[in-house]
C-alpha cells in the first residue's frame, strides 16, 4: 500500500509538470491555431532564468559551475589557498554578501528560484511576445506543417543559443535549503515514521501548478479580458465584427502561455539540472498530453497531464510487473516478459492509442477542431 | 581523293595497345596507393578526432577535443611537451611522426552512433586520416570500431567503458586505453565492503544500453561474491530526465544502497532526484542508506554539485594524482585551457601518443604493423603507473582510481578525492572471460586495407 500511495503522488508530481506545459501548448492553439514546437524551448529558458538569478544572487554553492554569466561575485586572489596548477586560488564572495551584510546575503542566494519566478514572469511575456510578433504571426495562415517546421527550427535555434551561452553540461539549480530533503507524508496518513517520504520541493511543485493552473483558469473565467479570449477561441470573426480587435488579445495570450512554460521551467530547474535540450525532452510527452485531452481542449490538457503522468508512475514499479511475469510463468528472456518489464517506456504512448482509437477528438476534445 | 586507310579493327587494335600502354603506370601507382588504406605522403600525416560536438556528452567531447589537440601540438614540437618528457619510451622527439608533420581533423558524433559512424567514414574517405581516436560512448565506440577494422583504419576509442568494446565486440583494428565495467566492479567491491560491510542490498537503477547492462553485471556480480544481496535490477530509458518514478519504489524496496549505473547528464539527475527523494537520509533495519555511482568522470561530479559529496565510485585516471606524467599533462593542459583536464581528456591525449610511438617504433604506418608494435606493449610516465596493452584483446590494463565526491571543496574543480588506487593485479581477467564474449569472442584479422 506504502508503494501505491508513493507512486500516486509521484504520478501527480510529474502530472503536475505535464499539465503545466500542456495548458500552454493549447491556450496557443486554442486561441491562435498554432501548433508550437518552440513551446518546450520556453520552458528551457525558464529553468535558465533560475540559473541567471542564481549567478546573479551570487549563489557560490554550485560548486562546479564554470559558466558564470552575470555572477555578481567579487572574485579575489587568496595566497593561503592554491588552485590546480598551485597558484593563489581565486575566491569569490557574493556582492549581495559586501553589501547587505552575511545574512541577508545568503538568504538571497539561497532562495534564488522562489526570486526567479517573480523575475522570469516579466521576461517570458517579453520573449513570448517578440515571439509572436516577429515571427508566429507570419505563420498564422499557412497550414499546420509550416507551423510545425518553423517552431521546431526556432527550438532548435533557441537550444543552441542556451547552449552556446551556457554550455551543453546541466547546471545545478538547488532550491532554497529548507525545502531540500524529504517530507514525511506519511505521518500525515497514519502510518509510522519513515514510512511515506516524498521530496520537499516537489510537493512545493505540485501545489504551485494547482495554483498556477486554478489562476489561468480563474482569470480566463472571471475577467472581462478572459472572456473576450473565451469567446474569440469559440467565434473569432464574431468577436472581431463586434468592433474587437482579438489579435492582440491573443497576442497577449501567447505571453501569457510563455509565462506559463516559463516559471514551470524555473520551479523545475532544481528537479532536473537545467541543460540546452531540457526542452525537446518534455515536448514530445507533452504534445501526447495535449492531443490525449483534446487539442484546444485547457481542462482536457490539464486531465490528461495528470492522469498520464500516473500511468508513468505506475508503469515504473517494478512490483506488478515482476508478479505479472511470475504468474503468467514467463522466462526472463521471453519477449512477451520484456515488454512487460520495459513497459513504462511506452506506457503513455500506449495509453494514447487507446484513448485515441476510443476517444479520437481526446478526453475532451471538440468537434471540428483540427479536423479540416 | 583521300589516301586514308584506317580500318575498324585497326582503330580497335591500336585503341588497345595504346590503352594498356596508359594504364600500365596508373596499375602500378595505384597498386602502390593501396599498400594500405591512407597511406601518408613525405610531409604530413593527418588524423581524425572523431568526438561528440554536440549532444549531451558534448562537454565530454569538447575536453576531449582539447587534449587531442594538445597531444598534436606536443608531437609537432610545440608548447612543454607535456607527457612526452615522462612516457617510458623516447621515441618521440617533437618532429612529429615519422618526420610527418602531424594535421587533424575533427567530426561530431552527438553520440549518436550512426552520425558517429557517417562522421569517421568522411574522415576516412575525404579527408584520408590514418587512425581515428575519440568518442564518449560505448556505443558510438563499438559502430566506429567496426567500420575502422572495415576500411583498414586504426582505432584508438576514447572514453569507452563497456565490457563490450574488448569483449564481444573486440576489433583486430581497435585499441582501448579505458578501463572497463569489470575493472570498476572489482576495484569497487573491496571498497564498498570496507565502507559499508558485507550484509547490504543493493537496488540497481541501470542505463537501457549495453554500457548500463556491463555495468550493472560486474557490480552487480562483485558485490554479490562478498555476500551483497541484490533486491532488484531495474533497466531506465537513457535520457529519462525525470528518473524519480524509479527512485520512490526504491524506498520501500527493503534495499540499504542504489546503484545508480548512470553516465553523463542522466547521472546527475538521478543522483539529485535520489537525494532530494532522501535516500540518504534513510535509515533501513538500523542501516544507513548508501548511493554507489559505479562510473565518476569530473565533468558530471561538476554537473552534481554538492549532491556527489561522499559517493563512491571509480575512474581510469584523475588529475590529483602525484606521479610525474600526471603532472606534466595537468600543466601543459591547465596552462593552455584554464582548468584542468578530465579523464575523457587523459584518455584521448595518452592513445593519441601511444599511436604515435607504435608508428615509430614499428617504422610504418600501416595498421597492421601498428598493431603488432601496440600489442603486449608495457609502458609507464602517461599517469598510470606500469601500463600494458594485452595482445589477446587490445585493453590497457592498469591501476584502477576509487574516488569519493569531496566533503568539503575548496574550489569548482575540487570535486573528487582519491580513496584508493586499486592495483593492476586485482582488476586482470582473463581473454575468454565470460563477461567479454567467452571463448567465442576472437579480434579476427588486422585489416590494413590492402
Amino acid at each position: 500500500m506504502e508503494e501505491i500511495i508513493q507512486q500516486v503522488v509521484n504520478g501527480l508530481d510529474r502530472g503536475s509538470a505535464y499539465a503545466l506545459i500542456a495548458l500552454g501548448l493549447t491556450l496557443i492553439f486554442g486561441t491562435l491555431g498554432v501548433v508550437n514546437f518552440a513551446h518546450g524551448a520556453l520552458f528551457m529558458i525558464g529553468a535558465f532564468v533560475a540559473v541567471l538569478m542564481s549567478d546573479v544572487l551570487g549563489d557560490i554553492r554550485e560548486i562546479g559551475s564554470a559558466d558564470d554569466f552575470f555572477k555578481l561575485v567579487q572574485v579575489v586572489e587568496d595566497p593561503t589557498q592554491t588552485d590546480f596548477l598551485g597558484r593563489p586560488l581565486a575566491v569569490e564572495t557574493s556582492y549581495w554578501v559586501i553589501w547587505f551584510g552575511e545574512s541577508f546575503g545568503n538568504w538571497l542566494s539561497d532562495w534564488a528560484v522562489p526570486i526567479a519566478v517573480l523575475v522570469s514572469i516579466p521576461i517570458m511575456i517579453f520573449i513570448g511576445w517578440a515571439m509572436e510578433r516577429g515571427l508566429i504571426r507570419h505563420f498564422y495562415h499557412r497550414p499546420h506543417a509550416d507551423q510545425i517546421l518553423v517552431t521546431f527550427g526556432l527550438a532548435i535555434v533557441l537550444g543552441d543559443l542556451i547552449r552556446a551561452m551556457y554550455g551543453a553540461n546541466p547546471i545545478q539549480t538547488p532550491m532554497p535549503d529548507a525545502l531540500n530533503g524529504p517530507v514525511d507524508l506519511g505521518v500525515y496518513l497514519g502510518y509510522e515514521a519513515s514510512t511515506i517520504t516524498y521530496s520537499a520541493w516537489r510537493i512545493v511543485y505540485f501545489f504551485f501548478s494547482m495554483f498556477i493552473i486554478a489562476g489561468v483558469f480563474a482569470f480566463l473565467q472571471f475577467t472581462t479580458f478572459g472572456m473576450v479570449v473565451r469567446a474569440g477561441m469559440a467565434d473569432r470573426e464574431t468577436v472581431g465584427l463586434l468592433g474587437i480587435d482579438i489579435n492582440r488579445y491573443f497576442t497577449m495570450m501567447f505571453g501569457l502561455a510563455a509565462a506559463v512554460a516559463g516559471v514551470a521551467g524555473v520551479m523545475f530547474a532544481p528537479i532536473q539540472a537545467p541543460s540546452y535540450n531540457l526542452g525537446m525532452e518534455y515536448l514530445v510527452p507533452c504534445f501526447v498530453v495535449v492531443v490525449v485531452g483534446g487539442m484546444g481542449s485547457l481542462g482536457g490538457a490539464v486531465l490528461a497531464g495528470f492522469l498520464l503522468g500516473i500511468v508513468q508512475s505506475f508503469a515504473s514499479l517494478p512490483t506488478w510487473k515482476n508478479n505479472l511475469v511470475e504468474w503468467l510463468g514467463l522466462d526472463d528472456s521471453n519477449l512477451i516478459a520484456n515488454l512487460i518489464i520495459g513497459v513504462d517506456q511506452i506506457a503513455i504512448y500506449l495509453i494514447a492509442i487507446i484513448i485515441l482509437l476510443t476517444r479520437p477528438r481526446g478526453l475532451m476534445g471538440r468537434k471540428g477542431v483540427m479536423e479540416d | 581523293m583521300s589516301n586514308n586507310n584506317v580500318t575498324r579493327r585497326g582503330v580497335l587494335k591500336s585503341g588497345t595497345i595504346a590503352g594498356a600502354g596508359l594504364a600500365v603506370p596508373t596499375i602500378f601507382t595505384a597498386s602502390a596507393a593501396r599498400a594500405y588504406t591512407n597511406e601518408p605522403g613525405a610531409g604530413s600525416v593527418k588524423i581524425g578526432f572523431n568526438v561528440p560536438q554536440t549532444g549531451p556528452y558534448a562537454e565530454e567531447g569538447l575536453d576531449e577535443l582539447r587534449a587531442q589537440e594538445l597531444a598534436v601540438e606536443h608531437l609537432n614540437g610545440m608548447g612543454d611537451g607535456g607527457m612526452l618528457n615522462t612516457f617510458s619510451e623516447k621515441n618521440l622527439d617533437g618532429t612529429g611522426i615519422l618526420g610527418r608533420k602531424v594535421e587533424f581533423v575533427t567530426g561530431d558524433t552527438q553520440t549518436k552512433s550512426d552520425v558517429a559512424r557517417a562522421s569517421a567514414q568522411q574522415m576516412i574517405e575525404r579527408e584520408g586520416v590514418i587512425m581515428v581516436n575519440g568518442g564518449s560512448s560505448s556505443g558510438v565506440a563499438v559502430a566506429v570500431q567496426a567500420l575502422c577494422q572495415e576500411a583498414g583504419i586504426i582505432f584508438m576509442a576514447g572514453l569507452t567503458h563497456s565490457n563490450d568494446t574488448t569483449g564481444k565486440d573486440r576489433k583486430a583494428n581497435g585499441f582501448r586505453h579505458f578501463f572497463n565495467s569489470y575493472m570498476s566492479g572489482a576495484a569497487l567491491a573491496p571498497v564498498l565492503k570496507n565502507a559499508y560491510g558485507d550484509q547490504r542490498r543493493a537496488y540497481h537503477l541501470t542505463a537501457d544500453y549495453n554500457w548500463g547492462y556491463t555495468t550493472q553485471e560486474a557490480v552487480q556480480t562483485s558485490t554479490e561474491a562478498m555476500g551483497w544481496e541484490t533486491v532488484e535490477t531495474v533497466l531506465t530509458p537513457v535520457g529519462a530526465g525525470d528518473f524519480n518514478s524509479y527512485i520512490t519504489p526504491v524506498l520501500n524496496s527493503g534495499a540499504d544502497v542504489l546503484v545508480l549505473n548512470h553516465y553523463g547528464g542522466d547521472m546527475v539527475n538521478s543522483l539529485t532526484q535520489a537525494i532530494q527523494a532522501g535516500i540518504r537520509d534513510r535509515v533501513v533495519d538500523g542501516t544507513q542508506m548508501e548511493i554507489v555511482v559505479p562510473l565518476y568522470s569530473e565533468l558530471m561530479a561538476a554537473g552534481a554539485g554538492q549532491n556527489i559529496q561522499g559517493i563512491l565510485g571509480s575512474m581510469n585516471w584523475n588529475w590529483q594524482l602525484e606521479d610525474a606524467g600526471t603532472a606534466a599533462f595537468t600543466k601543459s593542459f591547465g596552462e593552455k585551457y584554464g582548468r584542468p583536464p578530465s579523464n575523457a581528456a587523459h584518455t584521448c591525449y595518452v592513445q593519441t601518443l601511444l599511436y604515435a610511438d607504435a608508428v615509430t617504433r614499428a617504422g610504418t604506418f600501416d595498421p597492421c604493423g601498428v598493431a603488432e608494435a601496440l600489442e603486449d606493449f608495457e609502458f609507464d610516465g602517461m599517469g598510470n603507473g606500469p601500463t600494458t596493452y594485452r595482445g589477446a584483446d587490445h585493453q590497457c590494463f592498469k591501476d584502477v582510481l576509487v574516488v569519493k565526491g569531496k566533503e568539503n571543496p575548496s574550489n569548482q574543480y575540487d570535486t573528487l578525492e582519491i580513496v584508493e588506487v586499486t592495483p593492476r593485479a586485482q582488476v586482470e581477467y582473463a581473454p575468454d572471460h565470460p563477461s567479454f564474449g567467452g571463448a567465442d569472442a576472437t579480434l579476427g584479422e588486422c585489416n590494413s586495407g590492402a
